[in-house]
């Protein structure tokens, strides 16, 4: 069936509703992103669907990731009329007995996380919850209440958990299209992009530059027209772009489409980097899944409208996530960023004009369009709106998956939704941004969530990466990573960066193994300031950022290992560690 | 090269038909494929070697100095044969606080290898990753398509006995 119209799509998601909401069966919903196959999820799905093979009264279905991936693996089981359920830590061995728990009313407290009250998401504000009248269970917490969840806001995630990525028919029913649909026969192409202008939605892979923009900019040319996606997530610490991508691969192709629409493409891209063949494998799908109902590909909804999606993939090249990179890349080429003085919407990818976002930006859009820019702006700050998605890692007691509105102080994120550092540890900084951010400590924790806030003191907002470090992490040893993360990753064209990481990391080495000397901070405070001043790209141009942080805020941890030969942290093997007042080794 | 030799180092014969059906029919000898025909060429050979990266940069028509231009741009690309198993332990920045530079000491001591080194018996090649993006589960490991998390010194070393 092709989907000619909103009509066709409205009784999709009358059909599937009835799945997803008031099914006739108990549904049993495992969370299956990378992360909870690496818990074990996929046993655990085997063992059900084997069990119940039989049986007409189950189903037993995967989802993406729900975003508590510290109590993974997590299922949600369910029946019409009847409380949903989250059940956490549930591997092989426990799925069956979850399953009777649920089925004997008994819901022992310990396996579960809390009684999910509202499954719609944010753009099904035109249906009534289906849980309204179902009673509440008492001793078990409502599931949107709990610390981990109350503060977050589901904008780019408000499907992640709730259907099978693999459904085009599921992502539908939750309003999926709709967007599309509303913008191919109701909006010139000017009026999606005055919207998204509105919005002041900006782009979240790192940059922030506004995403209206620079859809504008690359609408203006006349030669084809490139719409691509950046979904290279390179930056360690963060899993954000993988999980809308294994959860909902759909919201990132229906803002594809509408970008589309807006800027006059036919041809669309998405970059995903090798490191993740489940996210390729749910983009396959779901491309194919829009394919056949000729939601991509010639004439889509019988308009002249044409637009087709390929996916290539990257080879583990961090510098690649970089615009002009990604796009020689993209090229089959080797992926060295070029100098921007011409700009990629004008002169990209196969020298046409070339849109790029990332898959955050690019979720986000279906739900700008669907419910207006004046509520989009109505979260956030002055310079942010709307939400950031953050994955929250590192030693927090909940790790896991956070979208918040942008605005919300970190000591928030780590203290209410993190609930702080685990082991009777003290906190020490949270790093954001990546290689090219910073580490900011304890008393800056106040702080906002916004672009500009984050940049002033010396880290960035960065692509939604934050590790919570304790005092058991050396500071001089996390430069000493970064730098040595991006001296693998520099491209070695341009002299500052390829000489100037190499003897950053020199200097930083010699510090951690006790040979550090005086000068050696001022040493690296000058290449620090050279490196941003000349390197080509945004990559040189940040790669001293952890190093002057961490001598900004923790100077005296240097000077401990240059001058005393101690390493505060005690993390340094060849420096004293003042609790014991030992060597570490 | 005679067979004896070729299994000891891990190579293979290369069977041409079996490359044109990659860099033909799955990606249409188009140039800007490169990269995922030299990821499909690893996958099928776990290396890339000389004889299938010569005959790939006559069929695509790409000199074959661009193309080991490629090969050794990008982390992935492997120029020599690797073991039966492959070992790529994550060093990401939220496995390296949660202490994976112990789990990664421990491979190293056990099997007496060094990143990128494949052990005397072809059982093991040892790689290390930036980040697989299973942050809330570090430190993390993948061994060939299987991912492990949560690991400790004690319990890679019962993993790695799994693997033959
Ligand atoms: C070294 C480097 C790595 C980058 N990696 C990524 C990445 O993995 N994902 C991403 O979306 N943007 C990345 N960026 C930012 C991109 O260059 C670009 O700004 C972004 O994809 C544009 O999309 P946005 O405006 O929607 O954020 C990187 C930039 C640099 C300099």
């Amino acid at each position: 069936m092709k989907i000619q119209s909103e009509k066709d799509l409205k009784y999709i998601r009358q059909e599937y509703a009835k799945t997803l909401y008031t099914p006739d069966v108990t549904k049993v919903n495992i969370g299956m992103a990378m992360c909870g196959i690496a818990n074990g999820a996929q046993a655990s799905f085997q063992k059900a669907s084997e069990a119940f093979s039989g049986d007409n009264g189950i189903s037993i279905n995967k989802t993406g990731c729900i975003g508590f991936c510290e109590v993974e693996p997590l299922v949600e089981i369910f029946e019409n009329g009847k409380p949903r359920v989250v059940y956490k830590y549930i591997t092989e061995d426990k799925i069956l007995d979850a399953i009777q728990d649920y089925r004997d009313g008994t819901f022992n407290k310990k396996w579960i996380v809390g009684q999910m009250r509202e499954p719609h998401s944010i753009l099904e504000d035109d249906i009534d919850n289906p849980l309204a009248n179902v009673p509440l269970l008492k001793g078990i917490p409502v599931f949107e209440n709990i610390p981990f969840y109350d503060r977050q806001v589901k904008i780019v995630t408000r499907n992640c958990g709730y259907i099978d990525p693999d459904s085009i028919e599921e992502y539908i029913a939750r309003r999926g299209y709709f967007a599309f649909f509303h913008a191919l026969n109701d909006l010139e192409p000017k009026q999606i992009i005055d919207i998204i202008k509105m919005s002041a939605l900006r782009g979240r892979g790192g940059g922030g530059f506004p995403a209206g923009i620079k859809w504008a900019s690359c609408a203006k040319h006349d030669s084809d027209r490139y719409v691509i996606c950046n979904a290279d997530e390179g930056n360690p610490g963060a899993y954000v772009d993988r999980s809308i991508i294994e959860g909902d691969p759909h919201s990132i192709l229906e803002g594809m489409l509408i970008a589309a629409l807006a800027i006059g493409s036919s041809q669309g891209f998405i970059y995903v980097r090798h490191e993740y063949p489940l996210s390729i494998k749910r983009l396959i799908t779901a491309i194919k899944a829009a394919e056949k109902y000729g939601l991509l590909g010639d004439n889509i909804g019988g308009s002249d409208f044409s637009f087709q999606i390929k996916i290539s993939t990257g080879a583990g090249a961090y510098v690649c996530g970089e615009s002009t990179a990604l796009m020689s890349s993209l090229e089959g080429k080797v992926g060295r960023p070029r100098a921007k003085y011409v700009h990629t919407v004008d002169k990209g990818f196969r020298d046409g004009p070339s849109n790029l976002n990332n898959v955050e930006t690019y979720a986000n859009v279906p739900a700008i369009l669907l419910k207006g820019a004046e509520w989009y702006t109505s979260l956030g700050t002055e310079h942010s709106k709307g939400t950031k998605l953050f994955s929250l890692v590192g030693n927090v007691t909940n790790s896991g998956l956070v979208e918040v509105p942008m605005g919300i102080s970190l000591r928030e994120i780590v203290f209410d939704i993190g609930e702080g550092v685990p082991g009777n540890k003290a906190f020490k900084a949270i790093q954001t941004g990546g290689p090219s951010g910073g580490c900011i400590p304890e008393k800056l924790l106040d702080l906002p969530v916004d672009y500009q806030k984050l940049t002033d003191v010396g880290s960035m907002m960065g692509a939604g990466g934050m590790v919570v470090l304790d005092e058991g992490v050396c500071m001089v040893d996390i430069a000493r990573y970064f730098i040595e993360f991006s001296k693998d990753e520099s491209c070695g064209q341009c002299n500052p960066c390829r000489e100037g990481i190499k003897q950053m990391l020199t200097i930083l080495t010699g510090i951690c193994e006790g040979t550090g000397k005086e000068g050696d901070i001022e040493l690296l405070e000058e290449l620090g300031s050279m490196l941003q001043k000349f390197c080509l790209c945004a990559l040189g141009t940040s790669v001293a950022n952890p190093v002057l942080a961490t001598i900004f805020y923790f100077r005296k941890e240097y000077e401990a290992h240059i001058r005393e030969k101690k390493c505060p942290a005690g993390f340094c093997k060849a420096l004293v560690n003042p609790k014991t007042d030992k060597p570490k080794n | 090269m005679d067979d004896a030799t070729s299994e000891q180092s891990g190579q293979e014969e290369i069977d041409y038909v079996e490359l044109d059906d990659i860099i033909e029919k799955e990606f249409g000898s188009d140039k800007e494929n490169l990269i995922m025909i030299l990821q499909a060429i690893q996958q099928r050979y776990n290396y890339l070697s000389e004889g299938a990266l010569n005959y790939l940069s006559e069929k695509i028509g790409v000199p074959i100095s661009q193309i080991y231009g490629v090969a050794t741009f990008y982390a992935t690309f492997k120029l020599k044969p690797r073991g039966r198993n492959i070992i790529s332990i994550c060093r990401g920045t939220a496995c390296h606080v949660r202490g994976g530079q112990r789990v990664f000491e421990k491979v190293e001591n056990d099997l007496n290898i060094s990143d990128g080194e494949t052990t005397a018996d072809n059982r093991f090649t040892f790689e290390t990753v930036r980040c697989i993006g299973g942050c809330s589960l570090g430190p993390m490991a993948k061994i060939n398509d299987d991912m492990y998390g949560r690991l400790s010194s004690d319990r890679i070393e019962k993993i790695l006995d799994q693997y033959e």
